[in-house]
């Protein structure tokens, strides 16, 4: 039942076989060796799933991996040099454990791509979809004012 | 050329080093066992009990076992097998690897489905068919003291503890461990006081929800077994997994990476026991990854009540009291007969009272196992003591600060224990608290139909006693340095805090120290990486194989004639004549300790006291009892920061915890003792929206003499006040008392109602 799928990620080309109950994140551990994007919830509550689908974040434990032939895939382990937003995650101190903190980054890019200075509240109501147990949340706020002004900055 | 380390006079301790894996968790590269695939791997999938209580009649697997792609259905039958009694428990042996005879939860483990797919495991789990005959159930603590349902027909002490050998083989009874202290006479201080106070407290059942859930996975050749699992005690699973195959402890290998966040959750035994033997069995790499739901039905947080009842004078000094609480331990003891004793023995409060009786209950009951959860029991008791404190002040017309002030235990003065207080700032976090809450100032109190109001609560912990911890220090060739510990690195940053240990003692910059995860194999023994003991007992223990380090490099400078200061490198290649040879040293930590008596009294009870305090501003909603937390200030006594920033998160991430165990987290159970909200759909955990609009953290200046460089630990701290603060407030802003959590906004509109 398995079929072949095409879709850029990171960058590459790549294609993949895929099964019709398949979802993202288990496509992008288990051909891809990537582990950035996590099933946590299993319900799209959480977030630490995130990955972006032709540029919009997405649940990628809820997304069937068939539907992203033909998309731009982006992970968290898509940049090898640090960006602004995950050296204001380190310099803020925004995660403890670590787990929840790819979705959060992509988020942050996402917004920051979207509203260059965001306010505290919208900051909030962003990253509203992105549960942290740890409860980084206000650090997580420092972090991603801090990530809007090093892009400004660049 | 490049220097393998830096050498540096820059104090290590005391500076926010970043954490020292900060770049491979912003980049998703950090590794956990959720991660890890082995050749030939085989998943679990477990078929759990949908019975509170009952007697198993018949387990039929065949249609699971039919199922294409399913390589084996294991039952308890086939580990009995191999591992002939396969009861685990830190406390008691009463936790059968798989359901034996009985299930005692709704969730309880009945059967593993093994598949190379996971898919095809999960779907043939759904075919297993299981028939019980249900036995009479109890769920709630204080019934199940007087019970007819009894959830074990005999207790299983594990021999570890001396206080729990005496319920061995009792029979007919739901209680695991009866704690009592007695100090002095409270019944005829009671009398004879002038005021009598009498409330009575319950706290709810909550999850700690980690977002990387338990997982484990297990590979095994005939001689030997890996364990590569989540775990905050590497030591313990591998002793417990060595006991229950009757194997040395050598032929059991446990690792632990990085943990997706534990809380409590992932200590002692959780999936080890069963990875373990499904591998065996299979002879194939086992890993079973609980899903969020199935978290729920594997350890948790105790339920309680709480009687506390205060005899005071009429100048408001609290003279007697007594303290009678109840755990709702859940079906399997876990850890829970050490939270009666250890927590139980600080239920009266931070309070200097001469006389005090203290009797705590861990009850057996028919709900999933409860344990350890980020402050063990003390946010329970806290929760009590500290609401119960600010209504006898209220009743007597003493302001809440000055009545605290008035009967506070200080240094100098023996706790109920009669253990003599050191080291604890109580009157230090109470007079800062005051001081950031800006207390004396008038406080507006709203208009309309929103009404604000504050309040504090002051609570402390003693670190559970006596443990050990066990470091190795190895300085190579280069001068690079690595520690080598069994702490478990679950965010609360103790790889970066014991680098810096080692940092300042070798005057090497944390980040050029790497600290080595959990490997029996190649760490030396820990206790276990809870209740805020690491960064005291392991930073001790590091500090100690540091210093012996140092002491054999400078006595090789002697022995071969170097200057003091010359560089670590250079005394290797003129002992070895080239880049080669190692320094190695150690260093083990056990504290000084006293068994409680016969009254339940010693005089050396604990190595240390972690003290928080947390200050509440909050507005209430009249109409419909929602509440909004506007200021939160958390003041803890952590001794000297060895990393003031990660303190400050671990204070601030603890407090926002510990308001969704308050404002609404609750595990929701009907009347069959079936769970209704096991999953982050339906039990909500505090979002980023969730958190105060201000939040003000601050470690009072203080010392623990006898810590590492004068710090002790904090991840719990920031618990402790939470929930009554918050009570205290709702109360002071309109005049309703909440005495059972959560204070959701349902349980404030219908106290509402109640007064009109």
């Amino acid at each position: 039942m398995r079929r072949e799928i095409r879709f850029r990620l990171n960058g590459k080309q790549v294609s993949a076989q895929v099964a019709p109950h398949e979802n993202l994140v288990e496509v992008l551990q288990e051909n891809f060796g990537l582990y950035g994007a996590r099933e946590s919830c299993g319900q799209g509550m959480c977030g630490c799933c995130t990955v972006l689908v032709n540029g919009r974040a997405v649940s990628g434990c809820l997304y069937l991996a068939s539907l992203i032939e033909g998309a731009e895939v982006l992970t968290v382990e898509n940049n090898s040099e640090p960006d602004a937003v995950q050296q204001a995650f380190i310099e803020a101190s925004a995660f403890q454990c670590g787990f929840c903190t790819p979705g959060f980054v992509l988020m942050t890019r996402q917004l920051l791509d979207e509203d260059p200075d965001p306010d505290e509240d919208a900051i909030k109501h962003y990253l509203s979809g992105n549960l942290c147990r740890c409860a980084a949340y206000p650090e997580i706020i420092e972090a991603v004012k801090l990530a809007a002004k090093k892009r400004r900055r660049s | 050329m490049k220097r393998a380390t830096q050498s540096t006079e820059t104090p290590q301790v005391g500076r926010s080093v970043p954490r020292l894996e900060s770049w491979l968790k912003v980049t998703g590269r950090a590794e956990y066992v959720h991660n890890l695939r082995l050749p030939g791997m085989l998943y679990g999938k477990i078929f759990r009990s949908t019975v509170a209580h009952g007697r198993i009649k018949r387990i039929d697997v065949s249609a699971a076992q039919a199922v294409g792609g399913v390589y084996r259905v294991v039952t308890a039958e086939e580990i009995r097998k191999l591992v002939p009694e396969p009861y685990y428990g830190p406390a008691f042996h009463d936790q059968p690897i798989l359901a034996i005879d009985k299930v005692r939860y709704v969730g309880e483990p009945v059967a593993v489905v093994l598949a190379a797919d996971p898919h095809v495991a999960e779907e043939a789990t759904h075919l297993i068919a299981a028939e019980y005959e249900e036995l009479p159930a109890v769920y709630d603590e204080v019934e199940a003291m007087a019970s007819k349902a009894i959830v074990h027909d005999a207790l299983k002490p594990a021999g570890t503890f001396p206080d729990l050998k005496h319920m061995k083989g009792r029979t007919n009874t739901n209680l695991a461990l009866d704690f009592h202290l007695r100090r002095g006479d409270a019944a005829g201080a009671m009398q004879a006081a002038e005021r009598v106070f009498e409330h009575r407290f319950r706290t709810q059942q909550v999850m700690h929800t980690p977002l990387e859930p338990l997982v484990s996975v297990a590979e095994s050749s005939e001689r030997s077994l890996t364990i590569h699992t989540a775990s905050q005690s590497p030591s313990f699973v591998r002793t417990e997994v060595a006991r229950l195959l009757g194997w040395p402890e050598n032929r059991v290998r446990v690792r632990v990476p990085f943990l997706g966040g534990g809380f409590g959750a992932k200590l002692y035994i959780k999936l080890e026991a069963l990875v373990a033997v499904l591998s065996l069995i299979a002879r194939r790499p086992v890993k079973i990854a609980l899903t969020m739901e199935e978290q729920f039905f594997t350890i948790t947080k105790h339920a309680s009540t709480f009687r506390i009842k205060s005899g005071v004078t009429k100048d408001g000094r609290i003279v007697a009291r007594e303290c009678e609480v109840w755990w709702n331990g859940g079906a399997y003891a876990d850890i829970g007969p050490r939270v009666t004793q250890k927590s139980g023995f600080t239920a009266p409060g931070p309070y200097d009272i001469e006389h005090v009786a203290i009797d705590s209950y861990a009850l057996y009951t028919n709900l999933p196992p409860a344990g350890a959860l980020r402050g063990f029991g003390i946010p329970q008791l806290v929760w009590a003591y500290e609401s119960h404190t600010d209504m006898m002040a209220r009743e007597l017309g003493i302001d809440p600060i000055e009545f605290r002030r008035k009967n506070l235990l200080r240094d100098g003065r023996p706790q109920a224990t009669g253990t003599v207080m050191r080291d604890a700032a109580i009157e230090k976090v109470l007079e800062r608290l005051e001081a950031l809450m800006d207390w004396n100032a008038l406080l507006d109190r709203g208009t309309g139909v929103m009404r604000k109001g504050r309040g504090i609560a002051v609570g402390f912990k003693a670190c559970v006693s006596p443990t050990t911890s066990v470091a190795i220090v190895n300085v190579n060739a280069d001068g690079s340095c690595i520690v080598y510990c069994s702490t478990a690195d679950m965010g609360q940053g103790s790889d970066t805090a014991m680098a810096q240990i080692a940092g300042e003692v070798l005057n090497m910059a944390a980040e050029s120290v790497s600290v080595v995860h959990s490997d029996t194999d190649v760490t030396p023994y820990d206790m276990a990486t809870l209740g805020s003991r690491s960064l005291f007992h392991m930073g001790n223990a590091v500090k100690q194989a540091a210093e012996e380090a140092k002491g054999k490099l400078d006595a090789l400078r002697k022995e071969l004639q170097l200057p003091a200061d010359s560089e670590v490198a250079a005394i290797f290649k003129k002992k070895y004549g080239m880049q080669a040879g190692n320094v190695v040293a150690t260093g083990s930590y056990i504290p000084s300790y006293q068994s409680p008596d016969a009254n339940g009294l010693t005089d050396n009870a604990t190595p240390f006291w972690m003290v928080g305090g947390t200050g509440v501003e909050l507005e209430v909603d009249t109409e419909t009892g929602h509440v909004r937390i506007t200021r939160l200030v958390n003041v803890a006594d952590v001794g000297t920061p060895i990393n003031p920033k990660i303190v400050e998160t671990q204070l601030s991430g603890a407090a926002i915890m510990q308001l969704g165990f308050t404002l609404f987290e609750k595990m929701e159970f009907d009347e069959a003792g079936q769970l209704r909200n096991a999953s982050l759909a339906e039990y909500k955990i505090p979002g980023i929206l969730d958190i105060p609009e201000a939040i003000t953290n601050e470690a009072v200046v203080a010392e623990q003499k006898s810590g590492p460089f004068g710090a002790k630990g904090v991840g719990e701290t920031g618990t402790f006040g939470v929930s009554p603060a918050i009570a205290n407030a709702i109360h002071d802003a309109i005049g309703v008392r909440l005495t059972s959590l959560p204070l959701n906004p349902e349980a404030v509109f219908m106290k509402l109602q109640e007064l009109k």
